[in-house]
C-alpha cells in the first residue's frame, strides 16, 4: 500500500506539520518571551505575560523535540549534517532550550528585582535567539551548504559559524524574527489585560508590516539573486537513502516547482491572508487575530518549504552531495512503523492538548496576578 | 578521513559530562512524581486537607527539579546530530525510532500535564487532577521506558543488519528492538532507582524536619509514604539488578567480566570477588577476597556453565576481527560491483562482525592491511577500565543492600508509629541522602563506561561515530556547558534548600487557617 517513495512524501509532510505545529503554538511563547520588557512595563504586567504562557509553553516545546527526534529516525542523515554541520549556531539554539525552561520556572521563585530582571532578559534573548537563528538556518538551506560525503558516507564540512551569516539569510533570520514577533504579540493581545493586550495589537500591525516587507525582499532575492538546484539524474524510483548516487545541476530557479505545481502559490496567499486577518481584526483582541498570525505562519514556512521540495539540504561544495526526499529518508520498514505510531498518538496529542487548552482559557488580568500567590 | 582522537575524547568527555548531569535530574522525577500521585491519591480518597497540601509542597521541589530534567535533557536529544553526526547515520534507522515514539508516547503527555498539575487545582476537579497526576507519572516511567528500549539496543543490537548500499544498520525486526531481554532488565532496574532516590528525597528532608520539631504531622505523613515505597523499590532494584546482571552476562561477556576483574576463565561455577586490587599491567587482581559459587549463579543460573575471562575474550575477538575483515573487503567489492554474488554471501556470512574491522581503524587506515600486531591491539582495546569498572560495580551494590536495610528500618519505625522518637535515625535518614544519586551515576558509568570501545556494542566503535568539527568547536560547547551547567546547579541547590528549608510552614501550605469546620477532623489527626 504504501511503497518507499510514497512514504517519503508522507514524512516530508510530516516534518513540514511538526515544523509548522512548534512555530504556531511554541512561537507565540518565544514571541511574548522576546517581547517581555517591550510589553511589560512594571512587575505585575510582566507577571501578566508571563502567566499567559506558562501553562502550556512546555507541551508547545515538545513539538519541537518531537521534530528533532522525527527527523532523526526518519531523516537521518539530515539531521546529523544539520546538527553537526552547523555546530555553533546549533550550540546557541540549544542554550536559549536550555535557559528557557529554568528561566520560566525559577524567575518567580525569589521575589528580587535584580534576581527577576537577569531571568527577563534571559527570556528575551532565547525569545530573539531561537527565531532568529532558526530563520538563518533555513535560509543558507537555499544557498547550498558546504558540505560533501565520502564513499563511507561519512560528512565532511568545510565551513565557519560567520559563513553561515550570508546576507541573504540573516534576511531570512529577520523574516522569521518578525513572524514571531507578530505571532507572540498577537497571542498577548488575545490573552493578556486589555491595558497591555491593546499595546501588543499596535507592536503586532507594525511587526507584521515589518514581516510583510521582508518576505516579499526575500522572495524577490531568491528569484533574482540565488541560483536552485535540481536533480539531473534519472530518478530511481524507491532507491536506496543514499545521496551519492544522484547528480545535481545548479544554475535553475528556487521558484521552479512553483512553476511545475501550481497550487504551490497557495502558501504565500495564505500567508499574507493571515496577515490581512491580523491587521484587520488584532484590535478587536479577540482569538481571530491570532488565528491570523497563525495562518501567516503556517503560509511562510510552507512557502519556504516548496520552494526546496524536493531538497532538503543542498550541499554547494559537492552539489551531488545534497540531501533530497529520495535519498536521505530511513528504511521502508523505519517509515511505516513511524507513521503507525504517529497516526495512533498525534491525534490523541491533539486530543489532550485542547482539553490543556480549554482548562486554561481565558484573559490573565492585571487583578489576578495582583490577588494571588504564586504556586509554580 | 582521519578522525581527530582530540575530537573523540573531548565528544566523549562532554556526552558523559552532560549525561551524568542529566540524570542528576531524571531519577528524581521518576521517583517523586508516583510519590505526589500517592500522596494525592489519599487525599481524593479521604478528602484530608493535609494530603493535598502533601502534594503540593513536595510538588514545589519536584517542579524545580523538572525544569532542570527537561532543560537538560534537550540536550541529550541536540548531542547525537551535534556530535555524534556518523552515529546519527550509521544507526539512526534502528536508534532513532525509540526516541521519536518517546516524544510521541510519553515526553508529549508530561510536557502537556505538567502545567496543569502545578496551575490546574483551582481550575478542575480533584479527580480529575488526580488523574493528571497519575497520567504525568506514568508518562514519566514510559518515558524512561522508550529511552532505555535505545540504548539496550546500544548494549546489545538485536533486530538489525547492515545494509551496504546505504552504508549503515537498517531495522530487520521491530519487535526484536522492542522486546530486547536488556531493555526489560534496564528499564525495570533504572526506574526502580528513581523510585529509590525519590523516596531518600522525601525521607531525609521529612528527618530534617522531624529533628527540629517542625511540621511533624506533616513529616511522619510523608515518611511513612516513603518509607513504604522506598523499601519495595530498594528490592526492586537489587534483585531486578541482578536481573539486569544477568543479561549483561548474555550479551556483553567483556563487561562482566571486567566488573569481576575476571582475568582467567573459571572452572564452573564462577566465584565473586569481594574486595581486590585490579592490576591492568599484569593483568592480575591481588588480595583478592572471593565467595565461591555466587557470580556463577548470578551470570549463568546453573551451576555447570563457565563465565569467560578477559584474556580468554580477546582471544575470541581475534578470530571476530579476522571475520570482519572478510566482510568489509566484500563491503568494498559490492561498492564497485553491487551484484557480485560472491562477496554478497561472505558480507551476508560475516556482516554481523563487521564492526570488528571498524575497530581496526584506529590502528590502520585500510582495515584489509592491517598485520597481526594491529589485530592484536585492535583485541586488547575492547578491555574496558577495569578499576573504574571493578568498583563503581561494588560500591553501587554496596549503597542497594543499605538503602534496603534503611527503608527496612524506617518502615518497621513507620509501622509502629516510632518514626520521630530516634534522633540517631533520623540523622542516618538526613545524611544518607547523596547516597542514591552516587548509586545512580555509578550505575551509568558501569552501563556505559563499560561499553567501550563500542558505541553500540560489536557494531560501531565509539570514536567512529564522532562528527565532523573542530577541537575548537567542541572545546567551545564543552566550555559554555561546564559554565552554564555549574551555574544552573548552583541556582538549583540555592532554590532546593531554599524551598525545603521554608517547609510547608513557612511557605504558608500547612498548616492552612481554615474557615470550614468541616475539615476540623483531618487537622487534628
Amino acid at each position: 500500500m504504501f511503497d518507499l517513495d510514497t512514504l517519503r512524501v508522507i514524512w516530508w509532510a510530516l516534518l513540514g506539520i511538526l515544523l509548522i505545529a512548534f512555530a504556531v503554538t511554541d512561537g507565540y511563547d518565544f514571541g511574548t518571551a522576546a517581547l517581555l520588557r517591550l510589553l511589560g512595563r512594571d512587575s505585575d504586567e510582566r507577571h501578566v505575560l508571563l502567566e499567559t504562557v506558562e501553562p502550556t509553553w512546555e507541551g508547545n516545546q515538545v513539538w519541537f523535540v518531537l521534530g528533532g527526534g522525527a527527523s532523526f529516525a526518519a531523516w537521518p542523515m539530515l539531521y546529523a549534517v544539520s546538527f553537526s554541520g552547523m555546530y555553533l549556531a546549533i550550540a546557541l539554539v540549544l542554550l536559549a532550550f536550555i535557559l528557557r525552561p529554568v528561566g520560566f520556572n525559577f524567575r518567580s521563585k525569589i521575589e528580587h528585582t535584580r534576581w527577576q530582571d537577569l531571568w527577563d532578559w534571559v527570556l528575551v534573548a532565547s525569545g530573539v535567539t531561537v527565531p532568529l537563528l532558526t530563520g538563518v538556518a533555513f535560509g543558507n538551506l537555499f544557498l547550498g551548504l558546504p558540505f560533501r560525503f565520502d564513499d563511507d558516507l561519512r560528512m565532511s564540512w568545510h565551513g565557519s559559524f560567520f559563513e553561515l551569516l550570508h546576507p541573504f539569510a540573516l534576511l531570512a533570520g529577520l523574516v522569521s524574527l518578525s513572524m514571531l514577533l507578530t505571532h507572540g504579540a498577537a497571542w498577548v493581545a488575545f490573552k493578556a489585560d486589555r491595558s497591555i493586550a491593546a499595546r501588543a495589537a499596535r507592536i503586532a500591525r507594525w511587526t507584521c508590516l515589518a514581516w510583510a516587507v521582508l518576505y516579499v525582499g526575500a522572495g524577490i532575492w531568491l528569484a533574482y539573486g540565488i541560483p536552485g538546484y535540481a536533480i539531473a539524474s534519472e530518478a530511481v524510483p524507491g532507491g536506496p537513502s543514499n545521496p551519492l548516487f544522484k547528480q545535481v545541476a545548479t544554475g535553475s530557479s528556487w521558484f521552479a516547482s512553483y512553476m511545475s505545481h501550481p497550487w504551490f502559490w497557495a502558501a504565500p496567499v495564505a500567508a499574507f491572508a493571515g496577515a490581512l486577518v491580523l491587521q484587520w481584526q488584532v484590535a478587536t483582541q479577540r482569538v481571530s487575530g491570532f488565528l491570523g498570525s497563525s495562518l501567516m505562519v503556517i503560509g511562510t514556512i510552507l512557502s519556504a518549504g516548496f520552494a526546496l521540495f524536493p531538497f532538503l539540504l543542498p550541499s554547494s561544495l559537492d552539489p551531488r552531495s545534497s540531501l533530497t526526499v529520495w535519498d536521505a529518508s530511513s528504511s521502508r520498514s523505519t517509515l511505516l512503523l513511524m507513521l503507525g505510531a504517529t497516526a495512533v498518538f498525534l491525534p490523541l496529542i491533539v486530543l489532550y492538548t485542547s482539553w490543556v487548552f480549554k482548562v486554561m482559557r481565558g484573559r490573565v488580568t492585571l487583578d489576578h496576578v495582583r490577588g494571588t500567590h504564586r504556586s509554580y | 578521513m582521519i578522525i581527530d582522537p582530540d575530537v573523540v575524547t573531548l565528544s566523549r568527555l562532554q556526552f558523559a559530562l552532560t549525561a551524568l548531569y542529566h540524570f542528576l535530574f531524571v531519577p528524581l522525577t521518576l521517583g517523586l512524581i508516583w510519590i505526589l500521585a500517592i500522596m494525592e491519591s489519599v487525599y481524593v480518597m479521604t478528602r484530608r486537607e493535609v494530603w493535598k497540601r502533601m502534594t503540593q509542597f513536595w510538588g514545589v521541589l519536584f517542579g524545580i527539579n523538572f525544569a532542570m530534567g527537561v532543560a537538560t535533557g534537550i540536550t541529550m536529544e541536540f548531542q547525537f546530530g551535534m556530535n555524534w553526526a556518523y552515529y546519527a547515520h550509521y544507526v539512526g534507522d534502528v536508534f532513532g525510532t525509540p526516541l521519536a515514539i518517546e516524544g510521541l508516547m510519553a515526553f508529549f503527555l508530561e510536557g502537556t500535564l505538567i502545567g496543569v498539575f502545578f496551575m490546574g487545582w483551582t481550575r478542575i476537579s480533584p479527580v480529575k487532577h488526580l488523574l493528571v497526576t497519575w497520567f504525568l507519572a506514568l508518562a514519566t516511567s514510559l518515558s524512561a521506558l522508550w529511552i532505555l528500549v535505545a540504548n539496550a539496543w546500544m548494549q546489545n543490537p538485536v533486530g538489525s543488519a547492515f545494509n551496504p548500499e546505504t552504508m549503515r544498520m537498517e531495522v530487520t525486526s521491530f519487535a526484536e528492538v522492542f522486546f530486547n531481554p536488556v531493555a526489560q532488565a534496564k528499564f525495570v532496574h533504572t526506574v526502580s532507582a528513581g523510585y529509590v532516590l525519590g523516596s531518600m528525597f522525601v525521607l531525609s528532608i521529612s528527618a530534617w524536619y522531624l529533628l527540629r520539631g517542625r511540621n511533624v504531622d506533616f513529616a511522619k505523613r510523608s515518611m511513612t509514604v516513603a518509607a513504604s515505597f522506598g523499601l519495595a523499590a530498594a528490592l526492586s532494584v537489587v534483585v531486578l539488578g541482578d536481573e539486569s546482571g544477568y543479561a549483561v552476562s548474555e550479551n556483553q561477556k567483556m563487561k562482566m567480566a571486567a566488573i569481576e576483574a575476571m582475568w582467567e576463565t573459571e572452572p564452573a561455577p564462577a566465584s565473586f570477588t569481594v574486595f581486590g586490587i585490579p592490576d591492568v599491567k599484569n593483568r592480575t587482581t591481588h588480595y583478592a577476597l572471593q565467595v565461591p559459587w555466587v557470580m556463577g549463579l548470578i551470570g549463568t543460573r546453573s551451576i555447570d556453565k563457565p563465565i569467560p575471562g578477559i584474556n580468554n575474550l580477546v582471544e575470541d575477538t581475534k578470530g571476530k576481527i579476522d571475520n570482519g575483515i572478510r566482510a568489509y573487503d566484500a563491503m568494498l567489492v559490492l561498492r564497485e560491483d553491487k551484484h557480485n554474488a560472491q562477496a554478497k554471501e561472505i558480507l551476508a556470512a560475516h556482516d554481523k562482525d563487521l564492526g570488528y574491522a571498524l575497530l581496526l581503524k584506529h590502528f590502520v587506515e585500510d582495515p584489509r592491511k592491517a598485520t597481526p600486531e594491529d589485530i592484536q591491539k585492535a583485541a586488547d582495546s575492547t578491555i574496558p577500565n577495569v578499576p573504574v569498572l571493578f568498583w563503581s560495580f561494588r560500591i553501587m551494590v554496596a549503597c542497594g543492600f543499605y538503602f534496603i536495610a534503611l527503608f527496612g528500618y524506617s518502615f518497621w519505625l513507620s509501622s509502629r508509629r516510632r518514626l520521630d522518637r530516634n534522633r540517631w535515625y533520623l540523622k542516618l535518614a538526613l545524611w544518607s541522602l547523596p547516597l542514591p544519586w552516587v548509586a545512580a551515576e555509578l550505575g551509568w558509568i558501569v552501563a556505559e563506561y563499560g561499553r567501550q570501545p563500542w558505541a553500540i556494542e560489536g557494531i560501531l566503535p565509539t570514536s567512529l561515530g564522532v562528527s565532523s568539527v573542530t577541537t575548537g568547536q567542541v572545546w567551545t560547547s564543552l566550555g559554555g556547558f561546564v559554565l552554564f551547567y555549574t551555574a544552573l546547579a548552583v541556582v538549583d541547590a540555592v532554590l532546593m534548600l531554599k524551598f525545603a528549608r521554608k517547609g510547608p510552614d513557612g511557605l504558608g501550605i500547612w498548616p492552612v487557617v481554615e474557615r470550614d469546620p468541616s475539615l476540623r477532623p483531618a487537622l487534628e489527626d
